[in-house]
C-alpha cells in the first residue's frame, strides 16, 4: 500500500545525506532497522500527525483503536492564533467488535459526525497499524466522504509500522501534495509571498519570525505546518519561493512543489544569529530573483545590521556570568552549531555535542567553530552521559525531554532544546531568549542547596 | 440508581479512555528492577512513555519490540525473542512485563506460546521473571490492563505457604487510582496495628520522585520479587477497587490468604470498615493517633459541608476513581450532576445520579449543559480545554495529571487523605462562589430521592 511511496521517499535526490550515498545504499533507504527492546522514539503515524495538526482549522480524526490518539492528544505544543479545533483529539476507538466487522462504516459515520458538528474545512483521516491490519480502505472513505459531504477528507495513510516518525513527516508531506496543495486558486497572490516548511510553531516561534518578515513586507503564506489554516495550504503553491527549515522531514515535499510549480527552495534555519540573517538574504535574494522589488535586498541588509546589533548588545552582558562554563550539547532537531556558536560567543565551553542526525556539512562547521573534532559524539549511553554529569565533566546539559532527568537525578542543570521545549528560541529574539534561560537556570541558587549532602551524612 | 449507558456515536471526541496496555506498564513499574515491554509498533510504547513522564516528571522505563510491516506479516515472535535478549543484556532487570498491544492481538499472536519456546532456548533469560500480559487496546481502558497485569504477577509470583500459620502480614492491592502518596499512608496505617504491609505493585517505593545515587535503567524500588512470592504467607489481602479484585481471587486461589476487597478508601465510612478489618486481623484496639485522625475528620466534614451543599459536580474518569469520588461528594452533600467513565462497570449502576455515560469529554459537556452548568469538575488535566470554554474551575485528579506538579504525592485515602480532599475541594468552591442553576428556586433534592427522576420535576 505505502511500499511504492516510501521507496520513493528514500530515494529523495535533494536529501543532503542520500546525495552522499552510493546507488545501492540509497535503495536500502533510509530507515534505520529498529532494534527490538532498544529502540526509542514515534512511530510513523506520530510523525505524520506532528506535521499535519498544526493546521488548526481542520478536524485531525485517528482511525485507530484509543492508544493512538488516547493516549496522545492535546501533548503537543504547537501554537495556534486562531482556531483551537486542531487541539481536540479525534478517534473512532476501535473496539474488538470494530475489529471483527471492520471500521470502514464506523469512520464514514465518524466523519460525517465531524463535519456536522464542528463544520470545518476539512477533515484529515490517519490511518494506524489496526486500521491497515483489518484492511480498512481509508481512501476511499476518505473519497466517498468527500464526494457526498461536500468537505475534503484527506486520507494520510502513515501506519505506526510502516517506519519511523522522520518517514511520517514526510508521508504527511505527501498527503498534502496528492490532496491539497493547488486545490484553492487565491485571489490575493503578491510577489513577496514565501512558505516555510517544517515549521511546527512550537511555542509559539512563528511570531519570532513573522515580524522580521512583515517589516520587510514579505508575506508568509503559511507555514507547512504550523499556525496554518487549511485554506491558506490549498493556496500555497502560488507563493514564490520555499524555505525549508528541518530538512529531513520535508524536503521531498519542497522539490516536488518545485517540480510541479517551479518554487524555488532553499534549506535553512531561524535557530542562531547568523543562521537568521543568512535565511532573511536567501528569501530576499530568491524573491528578486521572482521579480520582487529589487530595494528588498538592501532593506534585508539594513535590518539584518540592526537586529544583529540588537542581539549581540543583549546578549553581551551574559559573558561575565557564563564565560568558561562547560555545556554537554546533546540534540538531534536543532541544528547543533547554530547553537554552539550562539553560546561560544558569551564565552561558553563545549565538552561534547552529538552529531547524531548532523550532515557532513554540519559536521564540518562545528570542527570549525570548536576546533576540535573530539567533541563531536554520536551516541551517548544514559548510563555514561550520567557518569559525565554526576563527576562534573560539564556544569549544563542541553538536550531533549528524554534525557531531562538524567541531568536532574545528577543534580545537574539542564535546559530543554527540543520540539517540546517551553521556549521559543527562533529568529534573533529566540538566541537571546535561549541565553537568557541557559544563565537562568545556572544561577539558579537550589543547586548549592541540592548537592550539598544531608548534615549527617558528613564524615 | 444510576442508568449506565454507552454513548452509541461513532466518532470519540476528546477522549477520556486511556489503553490497557498502558495500565498494564504503570503495573509493572510498581515492580522494583522492572522493565515493561510492549509487544508492538515503537509508536504504542512511545506515546505511552511520553504520557508517564510527563505524569509523573521521572524517567520511565518501557520498551519496545518495535513491529514492522515484515513482522507483522510473518509474526512477531523473533522480535519478541531479539527484545528480550536485548533488555537481558543491557538492563540486567529481574521483571519483565510482555504487554501484547492491539497490533499484535489483532493478528492473534499466541504469545504465551511463544514465550515458552523462547525462554526454555534461552539460558541466559532464567534469571529474568517474564510476565505475560494480554491486554489489547480494543478492549477496556486503564484500570483493566493494570488489574489483568496485577493478576498476572501474582500467578506468576506468588506461592502459598503449606501448614504453617501465616504471618501477621497483610497484602495490599491497590488501584490504578491510588497515587504513591496514597499506598505510602496505606503502609503507615497497616504498620500502625502492628502488621506488615506487602503492597504488589508498590508505586510508592518506585515513582515517588526519590533521587538515587546511580543511574539504574529499569525500576528502581517497589515490590520485589521475594515480596511478591512471600505474598502466599499473610493473614489477609486489601483490594481497594473493583478492578483489583481479579488480582484478590487469583491470590486467594494460589495461596489461599483471604481477601477484602474495599470499593474505596476515601471517606469516613469505608476508612472506619478498613479500621475494623485491621484492628480484627491483628487482634489490637485501633491505635490513639488514628482515633484522632478520625476525629479530625469529621472537624473537617463539619466545617466543610457548608460549602458542598446544593452545588453540582461533574466528574469523569475510569470506574473506580469515578465511583471514589462521586461517593465522597454524595457524602458531602453535593450532587453529582455529570459523570462519563470509560468501560462498562455494572457497579456504577449504585452511583447518586440520573446516569453514567460510557464516554469522552464532549458528552461530559454535553452533561454539563444539561445540568445548567457545574460548579466543579473532577477530571484528569484533559478536561482543561472543556473548564476554559465554560469558565468552570477544574480540580485535577486520576491519571494523566500533566500541568501540575506533585500528581504522585496528592494523599486522598484514610482519615487524613480524605481530610485534606475535602479542605482542597472547599476551598476551590469556597473561591468560586458559583454558577447559579437553572433551578436555583427549587429546594435541593434529597440524594435518596435523586435516582427516581424528581431533579427533572425541579426544573
Amino acid at each position: 500500500m505505502a511500499r511504492p511511496k516510501v521507496q520513493e521517499l528514500f530515494e529523495e535526490p535533494a536529501c543532503a545525506t542520500n546525495r552522499a550515498k552510493s546507488d545501492k545504499d540509497r535503495k536500502k533507504g533510509c530507515g534505520k532497522a529498529l532494534t527490538p527492546g532498544a529502540a526509542a522514539g514515534g512511530c510513523c503515524f506520530d510523525g505524520a500527525k506532528i506535521t499535519l495538526q498544526p493546521i488548526v482549522d481542520a478536524v485531525h480524526l485517528v482511525h485507530g483503536p484509543i492508544a493512538c490518539e488516547g493516549n496522545s492528544w492535546d501533548s503537543r505544543n504547537s501554537w495556534s492564533t486562531g482556531s483551537d479545533l486542531y487541539r481536540r483529539g479525534f478517534t473512532t476507538d476501535l473496539s474488538n467488535l470494530d475489529i471483527i466487522n471492520g471500521g470502514e462504516k464506523k469512520l464514514y459515520k465518524a466523519i460525517r459526525a465531524a463535519i456536522e458538528t464542528h463544520k470545518p474545512p476539512a477533515v484529515f483521516v490517519y490511518q494506524t497499524c489496526v486500521g491497515a491490519l483489518i484492511g480498512d480502505d481509508v481512501a476511499a472513505v476518505c473519497k466517498a466522504a468527500t464526494e457526498r459531504m461536500g468537505v475534503p477528507v484527506i486520507p494520510v495513510e502513515a501506519p505506526g509500522f510502516v517506519g519511523s516518525k522522520s518517514l511520517g513527516a514526510r508521508l504527511g508531506g505527501e498527503a498534502l501534495l496528492d490532496h491539497v496543495i493547488g486545490t484553492v486558486e487565491p485571489d490575493d497572490v503578491g510577489p513577496t509571498d514565501i512558505n516555510i516548511l517544517a515549521e511546527y510553531n512550537v511555542n509559539g516561534e512563528l511570531d519570532q519570525i513573522r515580524p522580521l518578515l512583515k517589516r520587510l513586507g514579505i508575506r508568509l503564506r503559511t507555514a507547512i505546518t504550523g499556525d496554518a489554516r487549511y485554506a491558506d495550504i490549498a493556496a500555497c503553491h502560488t507563493a514564490r519561493v520555499n524555505m525549508v527549515v528541518c530538512s529531513q522531514a520535508l524536503v521531498t515535499l519542497a522539490r516536488k512543489m518545485k517540480d510541479r510549480w517551479g518554487i524555488p527552495y532553499f534549506e535553512g534555519s531561524f535557530y542562531g544569529i547568523s543562521d537568521t540573517s543568512e535565511a532573511l538574504r536567501t528569501i530576499a535574494r530568491l524573491l528578486v530573483e521572482r521579480g520582487a522589488e529589487p530595494t528588498l535586498i538592501d532593506r534585508t541588509e539594513a535590518l539584518v545590521a540592526e537586529e544583529e546589533a540588537k542581539a549581540w548588545a543583549a546578549i553581551a552582558p551574559f559573558k561575565e556570568r557564563l564565560a568558561g562554563k562547560r555545556v554537554l550539547l546533546y540534540t538531534g532537531g536543532v541544528k547543533s552549531w547554530s547553537v554552539i556558536s550562539a553560546l561560544q560567543e558569551v564565552g561558553m565551553e563545549f565538552v561534547g555535542t552529538s552529531v547524531r542526525k548532523s550532515t557532513a556539512e554540519d559536521k564540518r562547521k562545528i570542527m570549525d567553530l570548536t576546533g576540535k573534532g573530539e567533541v563531536m559524539i554520536d551516541q551517548l549511553p544514559p548510563r555514561e552521559m550520567y557518569r559525565m554529569l554526576r563527576e562534573g565533566e560539564a556544569d549544563l546539559l542541553m538536550s531533549g525531554g528524554r534525557t531531562q532527568f538524567v541531568a536532574l537525578k545528577a543534580r545537574t542543570p539542564w535546559v530543554e532544546i527540543n520540539q517540546e521545549r517551553h521556549h521559543g528560541y527562533s529568529g534573533y529574539e529566540g538566541m537571546v531568549t535561549l541565553v537568557r534561560q541557559v544563565d537562568l537556570t545556572l544561577s539558579n541558587p537550589i543547586w548549592a542547596q541540592v548537592r550539598k549532602p544531608a548534615p549527617w551524612e558528613n564524615s | 440508581m444510576a442508568r449506565v449507558v454507552a454513548s452509541a456515536k461513532p466518532l470519540s471526541t476528546s477522549p477520556l479512555k486511556l489503553s490497557a496496555p498502558l495500565g498494564a506498564a504503570m503495573a509493572f513499574m510498581g515492580m522494583d528492577g522492572s522493565m515493561p515491554l510492549f509487544h508492538g509498533s515503537q509508536g504504542c510504547t512511545a506515546f505511552a512513555l511520553v504520557m508517564l513522564v510527563r505524569h509523573f516528571r521521572e524517567a520511565i522505563p518501557l520498551q519496545t519490540t518495535a513491529m514492522n510491516e515484515v513482522s507483522t506479516i510473518l509474526g512477531g515472535m523473533e522480535n519478541v525473542e531479539e527484545a528480550l535478549l536485548n533488555i537481558a543484556k543491557r538492563a540486567k532487570p529481574k521483571v519483565i512485563g510482555l504487554i501484547s498491544t492491539a497490533l499484535t492481538a489483532t493478528r492473534g499472536e499466541d504469545v504465551g506460546g511463544d514465550l515458552k519456546l523462547i525462554l526454555a532456548r534461552h539460558k541466559e533469560l532464567a534469571d529474568t521473571k517474564v510476565v505475560y500480559v494480554s491486554a489489547p487496546d480494543f478492549e477496556g481502558s486503564l484500570e483493566m490492563g493494570w488489574g489483568k497485569a496485577c493478576a498476572a504477577l501474582v500467578k506468576a509470583l506468588a506461592e502459598p505457604i503449606h501448614g504453617r500459620e501465616p504471618s501477621p502480614k497483610v497484602n495490599l492491592l491497590p488501584g490504578v487510582h491510588l497515587t504513591p502518596g496514597d499506598i505510602e499512608h496505606l503502609k503507615e496505617l497497616v504498620e500502625a496495628f502492628g502488621l506488615e504491609p506487602v503492597v504488589l505493585p508498590d508505586l510508592s517505593g518506585s515513582l515517588d520522585g526519590h533521587v538515587p545515587d546511580a543511574y539504574v535503567p529499569t525500576t528502581l524500588g517497589g515490590t520485589t520479587v521475594e515480596q511478591a512470592r512471600s505474598m502466599g504467607d499473610a493473614r489477609l489481602t486489601v483490594a481497594i477497587g473493583e478492578h483489583m479484585r481479579i488480582t484478590a481471587e487469583a491470590l486467594h486461589a494460589k495461596t489461599g490468604v483471604p481477601y477484602v476487597v474495599f470499593d474505596r478508601l476515601t471517606g469516613l465510612e469505608p476508612v472506619d470498615r478498613l479500621m475494623v478489618c485491621l484492628s480484627t486481623v491483628a487482634g489490637k484496639p485501633v491505635p490513639a493517633k488514628l482515633k484522632r485522625a478520625r476525629s479530625q475528620l469529621v472537624d473537617a466534614m463539619l466545617d466543610g459541608h457548608f460549602f458542598f451543599g446544593g452545588r453540582s459536580f461533574a466528574v469523569a474518569g475510569e470506574p473506580d476513581f469515578l465511583w471514589t469520588t462521586a461517593k465522597l461528594i454524595g457524602d458531602m452533600g453535593g450532587q453529582l450532576a455529570a459523570a462519563v467513565t470509560t468501560t462498562a462497570a455494572p457497579f456504577l449502576a449504585d452511583l447518586p445520579c440520573d446516569r453514567v455515560e460510557i464516554g469522552d469529554f464532549e458528552d461530559l459537556e454535553d452533561q454539563m449543559l444539561e445540568a445548567g452548568g457545574v460548579d466543579l469538575v473532577i477530571a484528569n488535566a484533559n478536561a482543561r480545554q472543556l473548564c476554559q470554554r465554560h469558565g468552570t474551575p477544574l480540580f485535577r485528579a486520576g491519571f494523566p495529571i500533566f500541568d501540575r506538579l506533585g500528581a504522585a504525592h496528592q494523599v486522598t485515602v484514610g482519615y487524613r487523605g480524605t481530610r485534606d480532599l475535602i479542605f482542597q475541594l472547599g476551598n476551590i468552591l469556597m473561591e468560586h462562589a458559583g454558577h447559579e442553576p437553572a433551578m436555583t428556586l427549587a429546594p435541593p433534592v434529597p440524594l435518596s430521592e435523586q435516582s427516581h427522576g424528581t431533579a427533572a420535576q425541579a426544573g
